[in-house]
């Protein structure tokens, strides 16, 4: 495994928190998003994810040093899978290891909020009459150059 | 020549994922009109710019051989 990664196969939690976990650390936070069968009343039958994976790696392990560096102590591991996964599948996992509790939930929390912002990665909802794919989460775009 | 690369809706509204085109000397603003008008839905997808995996500014100037991605809304996690 890398601390930083887009994987196709199907991802164990476990890897990600034994990689971050350490003598100093007192606490492991361990998030896993998954996939959701109903949004806003639509049922998904199952969830694509494509990704510009050189360029995502790289900004996974960009929101790691900005972690490392915000929340000292804190050592971070991030995973993301692509391709088509189905309910109930394991999208992304995020350990964050600290001395303390508080630090490693913030941070964890932070991780996923900055994936959604800046990690060139898409996903495309199948419906059962029809697919889109999900725009931004965080921000509605105007057009043109953000 | 410069190395262009679509993902996701926007390579639906492209129909290719990667083409190449010689726009080196050229800025990102120039390269973004050059997109609108081959594919005139572009703006819908409100995409940002990568060079060479890093986001781009619309004045950074393309070199030659730079790979350059259309970066539509992320929807990772």
């Amino acid at each position: 495994m890398k601390a930083f990664e887009v994987v196709t196969e199907a991802i164990n939690p476990q890897v990600y928190a034994d990689f971050v976990l350490r003598p100093e650390a007192g606490a492991v936070t361990l998030f896993t998003g998954h996939v959701r069968e109903w949004t806003k009343g639509v049922r998904t039958l199952h969830l694509s994810y494509e990704a510009y994976v050189p360029m995502a790696e790289k900004k996974l392990a960009q929101i790691g040093q900005e972690i490392e560096q915000r929340w000292e102590g804190t050592k971070v591991a991030i995973a993301h899978r692509i391709g088509e996964l189905q309910i109930s599948d394991i999208a992304v996992v995020i350990a964050v290891s600290s001395p303390h509790r508080k630090t490693a939930y913030e941070a964890n929390e932070y991780a996923i909020e900055r994936i959604k912002e800046i990690v060139p990665i898409w996903k495309k909802e199948i419906w059962e009459d029809g697919e889109q794919w999900i725009g931004d989460q965080k921000k509605k775009p105007k057009g043109g150059l953000a | 020549m410069i190395n262009l690369r679509y993902f996701a809706g926007l390579k639906e509204q492209t129909g290719v994922s990667e083409e190449q085109i010689d726009m080196a000397g050229r800025t990102v603003e120039e390269l973004w009109q050059w997109a609108t008008e081959k594919y005139p839905d572009f703006l819908s997808g409100a995409a940002r710019v990568a060079v060479n995996e890093e986001y781009a500014l619309p004045t950074d100037v393309l070199e030659k051989g730079d790979v350059v991605a259309f970066i539509p809304p992320v929807s990772g996690g």
